[in-house]
């Protein structure tokens, strides 16, 4: 396993990952260290803002990637903005990378819509929530970057339970075979639900790539610089023409899999505990504080910002619009068909049976038959 | 206007739809080279190159899921299924993805995708090469299912399937592949009969005759025997099987009172069951008789010795026509039977 931070925050050599982290040696390397340092305790921040909105009752539910910071902005910060992304329902830190608009990124889990974002406003598709299903997706558009002549990339977020599902290996099998610039982007974060890993896998899901001839990297996944120089390699790979790379991201997800789990049922206090000396963020800062990068100025710089996107979050949710009751039927079709459109003329015939009043939400609980 | 077989057509409107369009692209197992098991892209790869038709990995799953992320990328995907059976693998892609990513995202992702599928029976296949999936489809929204039973509407379709900003699952007769007709190559498919519509083929007075694909041709020898015993039965070509075409079929029931629906798929679930509830609450005082269903059994599809006794053919529609006429039928003497 590749790493460049050791969990001291101690900065050990790495030569196949050196020559890709040449700026943070160079003028702008504190700058560019403290923009991660600030963007991993900005996830973190808001992810703790939807877990307590999800308690509060503000959303229905969420899942957190505490302890996945590393992964999701090391690779995240390593894209371009032609790339393009296809994730997993956790890669909230990478939606960020991409520049989502905060106060959409909860739309979904507060039951307001099914997606949050435009995928073509931030080059990132919406949440998948069908396991693996997102990778073919991935190898299919950068099928399309190759035909076009371009030299963008797609990433196909997952995690190591995806790794067990049929697409996730048709989806290597069309990236070999095309060449296709995709890079599958594996954060293992060792729990599938309450399903471990070696439920998975009994060698490393790195290797796998290997039988699909795909190149394969395994780094520290709560090592954000190891990450970012093994992203920028597969990156460059694909950019070139070099084909496919597979990144497993070794991680731990230290809270539950969603708000409505509980790992208390299925995995060892004492695996936390080892995983929690690894954070991902008190590693760099270990490392920024060593080097002097991290001081009492910056620290209050990023607490703030964290506070103002919270803020920002917490109102989106809050003061997001109920959608109307005839939207249900909106977008189900590109053209118009007349079998959608009979059931809507029918239901809004119903609806107008009822008071204005509670025609638009929850007709049948607050409206009152004439 | 020539005179092509169906497989023919279907190739030609492919090939004009390419032509069209240089972001359509077709998809599949062995449809380069070998164009296709059926020959449906025969010559298409040596013109338009091996990026625009596209071997694939045996992969239906792969096939369809990553036909999603070309259409991400604006291009219009054509895939094809080699078989009916072998739909099911890219099942969760199609159901899941295809269909509802429109929905998913309020509008802002199309997927112009066309997944042509061979379907049904009657050629002597083995068992997971002669089945008629379309339930499947047309219980799913997002999707437009349609069939095609003529060389015209097979390559006009095909087109306007290409054209449209709905994912569009294309079954086509396999059975039918080599029968011939005439196609007229200069129709548009912009201002010819829609997608959606359904086409009475034959005018009739006495009993409404709905089905699609390969029973068409079957259901206008109906229309003619049926006729020479003094029934006259008007044959309609559903064409869309997602949406229906409510209106022509209704049209017609108003008219004859009767309404008999044959299909290859099995019974329990399929399209007759929707189309005899839908006419029932429509026309439910025009109707002079329960709608009558003449389709497969209820059986996996048998092997091919048997499949002449699942597969309705023309005296089962007969008899069928005859249930909805209230005559002397296979059902006449069965203890209970209000016919």
């Amino acid at each position: 396993m590749l790493q460049v931070l050791a969990p001291s925050g101690e900065r050990l050599p790495e030569p196949q990952l050196d020559p890709w982290l040449q700026d943070l040696d160079g003028a702008d390397g504190a700058a560019v260290l403290a923009g991660l340092y600030e963007d991993m305790v900005v996830i973190r921040r808001i992810d703790a803002e939807a877990t307590a909105l999800q308690r509060q009752g503000e959303l229905a539910l969420w899942p957190p990637l505490l302890g996945q910071e590393a992964a999701q902005i090391g690779s995240g910060r390593a894209l371009r903005q032609d790339d393009f992304v296809f994730s997993s329902y956790r890669e909230n830190g990478v939606a960020y990378c991409r520049g989502v608009d905060l106060s959409q990124i909860l739309r979904v889990w507060r039951g307001n819509a099914s997606s949050g974002w435009d995928p073509f406003a931030i080059n990132m598709a919406t949440p998948q929530i069908i396991i693996g299903a997102q990778t073919l997706h991935a190898v299919g558009y950068a099928m399309g970057i190759q035909f076009d002549g371009a030299d963008a990339a797609a990433v196909a977020y997952f995690g190591d339970g995806a790794t067990s599902e049929g697409d996730v290996n048709e989806a290597m099998v069309f990236a070999a075979s095309y060449q296709a610039p995709a890079i599958f982007f594996c954060q293992n974060n060792h729990w599938a639900i309450s399903e471990p890993v070696s439920l998975q896998s009994h060698i490393t899901l790195a290797e796998r790539a290997g039988g699909f001839g795909i190149p394969h990297l395994r780094v520290d996944g709560n090592d954000v610089l190891a990450v970012l120089a093994a992203t920028r390699i597969a990156l460059d790979r694909a950019r070139q023409g070099g084909g496919p790379s597979f990144i497993e991201a070794v991680t731990y997800r230290m809270g539950p899999h969603t708000t409505a789990d509980d790992p208390t049922r299925y995995r060892d206090a004492n695996e936390l505990e080892d995983w929690a000396a690894k954070d991902p963020i008190a590693r760099l800062e270990r490392h920024l504080e060593a080097t002097g990068v991290l001081d009492d100025a910056l620290r209050q710089r990023v607490a703030d910002k964290a506070d103002e996107v919270a803020a920002v979050v917490r109102a989106g949710v809050i003061s997001m619009p109920e959608p109307e009751a005839l939207d249900v039927f909106k977008h189900v079709y590109a053209e118009p068909n007349p079998w959608l459109d009979r059931q809507e003329d029918h239901y809004r015939r119903y609806l107008d049976q009822f008071d204005h009043s509670g025609a638009t939400a929850g007709a049948t609980t607050e409206g009152g038959r004439r | 206007m020539a005179t092509m077989t169906f497989a023919r057509a279907i190739n030609a409107g492919l090939r004009r739809a390419m032509e069209a369009d240089p972001k359509v692209l077709l998809m599949g197992e062995d449809i380069g080279s070998l164009g296709g098991v059926f020959r449906i892209t025969d010559g298409l790869q040596k013109d338009f190159g091996a990026h625009r038709v596209l071997d694939t990995p045996l992969a239906e799953s792969g096939i369809i899921g990553t036909a999603v992320g070309l259409a991400y990328r604006g291009y219009r995907p054509v895939c094809e299924i080699q078989f009916d059976g072998f739909i099911y693998p890219a099942f969760d892609q199609i159901v899941s993805q295809v269909a509802k990513l429109h929905y998913r995202t309020q509008g802002l992702v199309k997927v112009p995708l066309t997944i042509r599928v061979p379907f049904g029976g009657g050629i002597g296949s083995p068992e997971h090469h002669s089945e008629s999936p379309e339930a499947y489809f047309t219980h799913t929204s997002g999707l437009r299912v349609i069939s095609v039973s003529n060389p015209q509407d097979a390559y006009t379709m095909i087109q306007q399937a290409i054209a449209c900003d709905d994912p569009v699952l294309y079954f086509e007769p396999k059975r039918r592949y080599h029968d011939r007709g005439d196609v007229d190559e200069s129709v548009d498919p912009a201002t010819a009969l829609s997608l959606g519509s359904a086409q009475v083929l034959t005018e009739g007075r006495d009993v409404t005759l709905v089905t699609y694909g390969p029973l068409v041709k079957t259901a206008l020898d109906v229309a003619v025997a049926a006729g020479d015993e003094g029934v006259s039965v008007e044959v309609i070509d559903l064409r869309s099987l997602s949406p229906v075409d409510y209106p022509v079929v209704e049209a017609s029931v108003r008219k004859t009172g009767r309404l008999v629906i044959t299909h290859e798929a099995g019974q329990n679930g399929g399209l007759g069951a929707e189309i005899a509830a839908s006419i029932t609450e429509r026309c439910f005082h025009y109707l002079e008789h329960a709608p009558v269903r003449v389709t497969g059994f209820d059986i996996p599809y048998p092997y091919s010795k048997l499949e002449s006794h699942h597969l309705p053919d023309l005296d089962r529609i007969l008899d069928g026509v005859d249930r909805a006429m209230g005559r002397a039928n296979s059902l006449s003497n069965l203890p209970g039977a209000d016919d």
